[in-house]
């Protein structure tokens, strides 16, 4: 996993709702067996102005002008500002992959649903969740100043705004020192290797159905 | 002490280890695997020279991109069919039980799972996929991960999790004839919102929901997800302990009393306390229209679709008109009026034996108007669609004129040929409406089987209630 400690970028507002999973990366792009490679199909109903299907060349493809990050210089961003209930809908991890493949590092909204919020921290993407009105506060910011850049620094858990100014978030501790060290959580898990078989052995006596494996 | 709720007692059971800051390896008794969610998680196994740690706790199929006609022809989309190549080939380098694709017992993976027994209550249950949280309504823990997990899972048998909130949500009283399961979760939706229940492991309770079968609970806790929640769940009854004797993975004879035995305590102690309870009076619940783009976009068939002008919330004002331009709906319009392209009765929410037992009593000896492009039944597993061939239920399906599928996800999120085209209008059992879900361009209504094949008839939305 890629670790994130602090960064610095673009800020691109996308000023809806409830922005759910199959409109971060519709079902077409889920055909691919690979981790890469999504990038170009993020938003794809919305960014581009006809149907696409995998295989194509997205870049001959007609981008919707009236869509953010279509327009300079949010095709640049890396830190996405949305609203409540951001990622809700399908498991896919994909949806992860395909905002970090555009370039995305750091999502803030008001609140996210939770297998995203679990897949963003696999994959280093930092879902930072922050009050409605500091939310709120920022889309009016992002509105009048384009191009507005914050840095956010992961140790400290503190967002800095280009007037100097610093809005404190906070991040569950084991996930931030997964993030911060970029660990791999399975190699982690596997120290433990030793409490897993015995509660498998444990087990095995109380609930034995359970191990009728085939 | 205040008892323990439901959620409570299995999570604490599985806990293979805890964290000073409460983080928690859970031990998961059954992993099911897709071929959407899987490949990377196999690839990254390989990458890192691993195997599975147990591999008998896995049972794959392939139902996402499967097609639902010609099937011995093989799949004709290079993509999907290298991606249930690839799920093939992944089984049968690592060992995993697999029902592939020309397999009887082939279906949805929320619907095979109870079907074969391999869902069990009182275990942990996950797959890479957000409506794991099916399994939940026979008293399990149930609840969909990222391919990253996926591989976790894989490797260690394990997940690395924090403990939920626990919400009790209690449909109190009796339902009215022809409101089903399906409107009970549509109008729970409705009142609490897409995230009404994030954060929170959801047991749905009341005396409504005991009456419930095994199937209704199941499209119930198949759309907890719906509501934000990752994980819902219905208390065991006998109801649940009968459903699983003689089920192909299940324990039999003397040990399955065992189980039994144990199965009868998975129930939240009458003392315990949840972080948030909400009431429903069943019989205030009509039959369910979703009128927009997100599943908490609904009203009772007899309503209107709603006006924006009259939301006082600009983020929700605005997401309604969004979604009223997408949809080719006016506000005020009766729910009645609207009239349909396509029907679609299929889904891990709604394609099991008595949802196609409810949408045939509807249909009768009716058929499709003739404004409707397309109507088609795909049962949730080859033993679905064996059992309703048993009973007739097809000729009834097709003297109406609707297209009788082979099994699998098909038009829920067409990912196989099974799609809306732009602009049309379909009434779906399926779980979500949101943009683009059913083909680009897609308009989905969320109905119950009963009120799909009301409309089919009627070409538009009818009251169900009305029609017997
Ligand atoms: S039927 Fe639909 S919701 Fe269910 S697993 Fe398949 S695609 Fe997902």
């Amino acid at each position: 996993m890629q670790a994130l400690t602090t960064h610095t970028g673009i800020v691109a507002p996308l000023d809806r709702a409830n922005v759910d999973t199959d409109a971060i990366i519709p079902k077409q792009y889920l055909k691919s067996v690979k981790r890469t490679g999504f990038g170009p199909n993020a938003f794809d109903d919305w960014r581009y102005l006809e149907p696409g299907e995998p295989g194509m060349d997205h870049s001959k493809r007609t981008k919707n002008p009236d869509f953010i990050l279509n327009q300079s210089p949010y095709d640049q961003s890396t830190i996405l500002l949305a609203r409540r209930n951001f990622g809700c809908g399908s498991s896919r991890e994909h949806a992860v992959w395909a905002l970090t493949d555009f370039g995305f590092r750091v999502v803030i909204a008001p609140s996210f649903a939770d297998i995203f919020f679990n897949n963003s921290f696999k994959t280093g993407l930092l879902p930072i969740v922050l009050p409605e009105d500091v939310v709120d506060q920022l889309f009016r910011e992002v509105a009048v100043d384009k191009g507005f850049q914050i840095t956010v620094d992961l140790e400290k858990q503190k967002i800095i705004k280009p007037d100097g100014s610093v809005i404190p978030f906070e991040v569950d501790a084991f996930r931030r020192h997964c993030l911060l060290e970029g660990l791999d959580d399975i190699g982690l898990t596997l120290q433990h290797a030793d409490d897993i078989r015995a509660y498998e052995a444990r087990r095995q006596q109380t609930a034995p159905w359970l191990f009728l494996d085939k | 002490m205040a008892g323990k709720t439901l959620y409570d007692k299995i999570f604490d059971e599985h806990i293979v280890r805890e964290q000073e800051d409460g983080t928690v390896l859970l031990y998961i008794d059954r992993h099911l695997v897709h071929e959407v969610t899987s490949p990377q998680a196999f690839e990254g196994l390989r990458l890192a020279n691993r195997k599975p740690w147990r591999v008998g706790a896995m049972l794959a199929v392939p139902d996402h991109n499967v097609p639902t006609t010609n099937r011995l022809r093989g799949i004709d989309d290079l993509v999907s069919r290298e991606q249930v190549e690839t799920l093939d080939r992944n089984c049968t380098e690592f060992g995993v039980q697999e029902f592939a694709m020309n397999d009887k017992r082939q279906g949805i993976v929320h619907v095979i799972g109870p079907e074969e027994g391999f869902t069990l209550p009182g275990t942990t249950i996950v797959c890479g996929d957000s409506h794991t949280s099916t399994h939940g309504a026979f008293g399990a823990l149930a609840f969909g991960i990222g391919t990253s997990e996926v591989e976790h899972v894989m490797a260690t048998q394990t997940l690395l999790q924090k403990r939920a909130k626990t919400m009790q949500i209690r449909v109190d009283g009796q339902l009215g004839a022809g409101v089903t399961a399906k409107d009970v979760v549509l109008a729970i939706i409705g009142k609490i919102g897409t995230a009404g229940g994030t954060g929170y492991a959801v047991e749905f309770a009341g005396s409504a929901i005991e009456s419930l079968s095994i199937e209704g609970r199941m499209s119930v806790c198949n759309m907890a997800i719906e509501g934000g929640a990752r994980a819902g769940m219905v208390a065991v009854d006998e109801k649940t302990i009968e459903y699983f004797r003689g089920r192909p993975f299940a324990p039999q004879g003397e040990l399955f009393e065992q189980a039994a035995a144990y199965w009868r305590t998975l129930k939240s102690d009458p003392d315990a306390v949840f972080d948030k309870v909400v009431v429903l009076d069943a019989a205030e619940i009509a039959p369910q229209v979703s009128w927009g783009t997100s599943p908490e976009m609904v009203v009772p068939v007899s309503a209107t679709v709603p006006d924006p002008a009259n939301e006082t919330d600009p983020v929700k004002a605005d997401g309604m008109r969004k979604a009223l331009a997408y949809m080719g709906l006016t506000a005020n319009t009766p729910i009645e009026q609207i009239a349909i392209d396509k029907v679609f009765i299929g889904s891990c929410t709604n394609a099991r034996i008595e949802d196609l037992r409810a949408a045939a009593a509807v249909i009768g000896a009716g058929k499709v108007a003739s404004n409707v492009k397309l109507a088609m039944v795909v049962p949730g597993s080859g033993l679905v669609r064996e059992q309703a061939e048993k009973e007739g239920l097809d000729k009834i399906f097709l003297n109406a004129g609707f297209e009788w599928r082979e099994p699998g996800c098909s038009m829920c999120l067409a990912m196989n040929a099974d799609r809306l085209e732009p602009g049309e209008r379909c009434a779906s059992t399926s779980n979500r409406n949101f943009e683009g879900r059913q083909g680009q361009g897609g308009r989905t209504h969320l109905v119950s089987p009963a009120m799909a094949a009301a409309a089919a008839i009627a070409g538009h939305f009818v009251d169900v209630r009305q029609i017997n």
